[in-house]
């Protein structure tokens, strides 16, 4: 394992590469296929450079563990916009998520919804090229659009354009005060038209989430001032009256914590992340799948964001096949269907066997392709980062 | 500045290429007479002019593919055009390009509200799209001062702004999906209705690409509900500094305005003889607007009046009912306007780290001083983007070289303490020679081989972003093309 403690050695390792990296923060997020390559930490380019809260901007070493960016923010009432998932729960690793690895999977929770996602907030990176240079995109100030923007091409690019160096961030203050309103034994259909109607609605809902089926729950999050969150939860409350009595209540920091992290599902061996046209919902997951797959549920971002997942005996019912055989039968449907309505599925959690059965991240169409395999030619030609992770 | 030699081989091209084009356009969409081509021959940036080749403006998306499959094929270099208001000559021709406008193309396809977008063509203005929601109390947040003429396909090019981006953000962040035709007249749609496209964030990459890597001709915009109500506080006070210090201490407090505008005491003055506002006398005044029901708006502007309040302002004015509202912020949108009346000026557009504010304001006065040009200052102060404008008189002989130099000066001191040259209008021609000082030889790599990969023989508006002879060898191979 290479282990480079300043930017200087990050790039002179990867100049005198002979192989492949497999890149690494804090090793909590093996999204993809496992990398066959020598592993990469950037645990050690680590530490806040710069934080300025009148001016709401943080920058930091790719490898500066997620809870000294939260600590530092929380200290003067702030916080990073858009909610970053902790994957620990779900895929049962340890180990200390980075802010480098939020970048490259582009990690956004509940409220991505009103404040954007990872790659809204992000506004410089400096990352290492393919070959070995050091290269800065973007800056610490919040509007720029000096020259291309390379900033939102990393993020969510997994590691496989570049190392990340360091990055900056725009931020929000913490809200003073949550609550949250919340509506029960909805179908899937309605649960999703409440949601569109408290997002359509001037109340500034952070926060959609739902779990549906037996006892389902819809859960609204409102976060501002204390008089302002009690104002917008009694008039959401009368919004909503067609879907039935709503319940408020005044909440606290973490109430969203398990949402974001998809903690149900901590137990299921294989977990998708659907991205999706909320009103699509239905036909997904009641027309496209029940009739032959076994899984469940969760729904963020008003259904914009659906959670599908399974345990082996859910994936093993499918047919006479074993649990491998009957997730890949569920992501070929999935896929299959988002490419003809429109969204993406990408398999978040699964067996080493599965993955190297399907992709992982949902098949793009051919100029996409085309332009994918041109861009990492240009910023990897000697295919040194994370090979093979998206494609 | 500077523009590459028009290529011979193009000019000798002219009969043939507009031959060609009518083949596959109506013929009144393809403009080729000398009177006609003049109307594209300058965008905002007016100081610049060149008429086209000639222009074509199509109706749909396969009319676009075509006019670009033939200029792929005859290796002519196209520059997009929305609505011409860039102010940095992004839309700029070569007496050797194709203007490929987009007026022509301005349906809405889909509006829905359940899942809160708008699918619109791309030479829809900015304004129009918010026209379109309205009545059903939807509004699309990006906007320009310009929003009443810019095209969204400019938008999108530039990445544009608007007084509301402090809380709503730029274009980027309320862009979902977009059709574009690559320079070879592939077609291809990217993201959609959905929040997050999948793969590479390709919507982020062409978001503020200049119209350098394809021609967008449609786009899913995020929209959002109105707001209940909206209305702003006025705050003068006596120098720079303490309104610097306020922006500060307001944004530290944890409120957040939907916009934070600032003014200079040169443009209030000019703006109090236009627009009679009715704006104190003083140094700087910040107009900071907040949204919500009626006693949301109260306790946020309580808050802001108490923060205010310390720092000892000239006047404090909270505004109490529209029509106040509406003279608060009278002169703020009448300000560029006030300033183009009385004089010539140049618009900047730097972005510096809020904290520098002051000192960067009195090295713009100690400028104005050395190059003896009036400068006025009015910009986003809660997102630090500046909008210095130079005063200068276009008949004068060198007053625009003069000004350019001021321009240029300002720039690096905004990279200097840690900015950037451009924060909503972009670089076009503008500041393409001063990207080297913000970027280092391999940053500019990095993002020229993004390029070479969208468009591998340079024929989109290649003139453009870069400094020229850093892009020579690229552009000098339009053969590769065909
Ligand atoms: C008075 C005034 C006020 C302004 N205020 C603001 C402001 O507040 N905030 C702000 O951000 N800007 C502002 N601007 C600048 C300008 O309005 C924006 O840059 C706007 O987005 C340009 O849109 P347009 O349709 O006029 O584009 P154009 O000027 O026609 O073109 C701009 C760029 O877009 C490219 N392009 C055009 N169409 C396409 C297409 N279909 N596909 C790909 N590329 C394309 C062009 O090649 C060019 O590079 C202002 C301008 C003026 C004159």
């Amino acid at each position: 394992m290479i282990e480079p403690t300043t930017e200087r050695e990050l790039a002179d390792a990867v100049a005198g590469a002979s192989g492949p990296f497999a890149i690494q923060g804090g090793g909590t997020r093996g999204i993809g296929v496992p990398v066959a390559g020598e592993r990469l930490s950037l645990a050690k380019l680590s530490g806040i450079s710069l934080y300025e809260p009148g001016a709401l901007t943080i920058v930091a070493g790719a490898g500066t563990p997620m809870s000294e960016i939260e600590a530092a923010l929380r200290s003067e009432g702030q916080m990073l916009p858009f909610e970053p998932m902790d994957h620990r729960d779900l895929l049962g690793t340890d180990g200390t998520p980075t802010i480098g690895g939020v970048v490259a999977t582009n990690a956004s929770g509940p409220r991505r919804l009103r404040a954007g996602a990872c790659r809204d907030s992000l506004i410089g990176v400096r990352y290492i090229n393919g070959h070995g240079a050091a290269v800065k995109n973007g800056g610490r100030v919040m509007k720029n659009v000096t020259g291309y923007d390379l900033v939102k091409l990393m993020a969510g690019s997994y590691g496989t354009l570049g190392v990340l160096s360091e990055v900056s961030f725009k931020l929000l203050p913490k809200p003073d005060a949550s609550g949250e309103v919340t509506l029960r034994d909805l179908s899937l259909a309605d649960g999703i038209s409440a949601m569109a109607a408290a997002l359509g609605s001037p109340y500034e809902v952070s926060g959609a989430a739902m779990m549906p089926g037996e006892g389902s729950v819809v859960r609204l999050r409102l976060e501002g001032f204390e008089n302002s969150v009690g104002y917008r939860g009694a008039e959401l409350i009368k919004t909503l009256k067609k879907f039935g009595p709503a319940e408020m209540t005044m909440g606290g920091d973490d109430d969203w914590r398990a949402i974001r992290d998809v903690s149900v599902f901590a137990n299921k061996s294989t977990v998708w992340k659907v991205s999706i046209k909320a009103s699509d919902v239905p036909a997904l997951l009641e027309s496209a799948l029940a009739p032959s797959h076994a899984y469940d549920a969760m729904l963020d971002w008003g259904g914009g964001l659906v959670w599908i997942g399974a345990d082996d005996s859910q994936l093993a019912a499918h047919s006479a096949a074993d649990a491998v055989a009957g997730a890949q039968a569920l992501h070929t449907d999935l896929q299959t269907h988002l490419a003809r309505i429109g969204g993406h599925a990408t398999l978040v959690k699964g067996s080493d066997d599965l993955k190297v059965r399907v992709p992982v991240f949902q098949p793009e169409v051919a100029p996409l392709v085309a332009l994918a395999t041109g861009l990492r030619a240009q910023f990897d030609p000697r295919g040194l980062f994370n090979p093979g992770v998206m494609g | 500045m500077e523009m590459p030699t028009p290529d011979p081989r193009i000019l000798a091209l002219k009969s043939r290429l507009v031959q060609r084009l009518r083949e596959v356009l109506p013929h009144d969409a393809v403009i080729d007479d000398e009177t006609e081509t003049r109307v594209y021959e300058c965008d905002a940036l007016t100081a610049y002019r060149c008429p086209p080749l000639c222009a074509v403006l199509p109706a749909s998306t396969e009319e676009v593919s075509a006019v670009l499959k033939i200029c792929h094929q005859e290796g002519v270099p196209v520059v997009p055009r929305g609505s011409g208001t860039s102010l940095a000559g992004g839309a700029l021709p070569t007496a050797d390009c194709v203007i490929l406008g987009v007026a022509r193309l301005c349906d809405v396809l889909e509006t829905d509200y359940d899942n809160r977008f708008i699918k619109v063509q791309t030479g829809r203005t900015n304004l129009s799209v918010t026209g379109a929601v309205e009545s059903d109390g939807f509004f699309y947040a990006p906007d320009p001062s310009s929003q009443l003429a810019c095209a969204i396909a400019g938008n999108i090019a530039m990445n544009s702004g608007g007084a509301h981006c402090l809380k709503y953000g730029v274009t980027t962040n309320n862009l979902l999906g977009v059709k574009m035709v690559m320079m070879d007249g592939t077609v291809v749609d990217i993201g959609g209705a959905h929040m997050d496209a999948g793969g590479y964030d390709w919507l982020g990459l062409i978001c503020g690409s200049e119209g350098q890597l394809g021609v967008v001709t449609e786009a899913t915009l995020r929209i959002l509900p109105k707001p209940e109500g909206a209305r702003p506080v006025l705050i003068g006070y006596k120098s720079a500094e303490i309104a610097g210090a306020c922006v500060s201490d307001i944004i530290k407090a944890g409120v957040l305005p939907v916009a934070i505008e600032y003014m200079d005491r040169k443009v209030l003055e000019v703006v109090e003889r236009h627009a009679k506002a009715g704006y104190p006398d003083c140094e700087a005044l910040l107009i900071v607007e907040v949204e919500g029901s009626p006693a949301e708006i109260d306790e946020q502007l309580g808050l802001i009046k108490q923060i205010a309040a310390k720092h000892d302002p000239v006047e404090l004015r909270e505004a109490k009912d529209a029509a106040e509202a509406g003279r608060i912020w009278l002169g703020r949108k009448s300000a560029f306007g006030a300033m183009g009346q009385i004089n010539d000026y140049m618009c900047l557009d730097g972005t510096i780290p809020v904290s520098s504010l002051p000192h960067v304001l009195r090295r713009i006065g100690e400028l104005s001083t050395e190059f003896g040009l009036e400068v006025g200052n009015v910009f986003h102060a809660g997102d630090g983007n500046m909008h210095p404008l130079i005063l200068f008189d276009a008949n004068k002989p060198g007053d625009l070289e003069l000004c350019e130099e001021m321009g240029a000066e300002i720039l690096k001191l905004c990279v200097e303490v840690g900015g950037c040259l451009t924060g909503e209008h972009g670089v076009g021609i503008e500041k393409r020679d001063l990207m080297n000082v913000q970027f280092a030889p391999q940053d500019l790599e990095a993002q020229m081989r993004v390029k070479d990969v969208f468009d591998p023989a340079w024929l989109l508006n290649p003139a453009k972003v870069f400094p020229l002879a850093d892009t020579a060898a690229r552009r000098a191979q339009p053969e590769a093309a065909a």
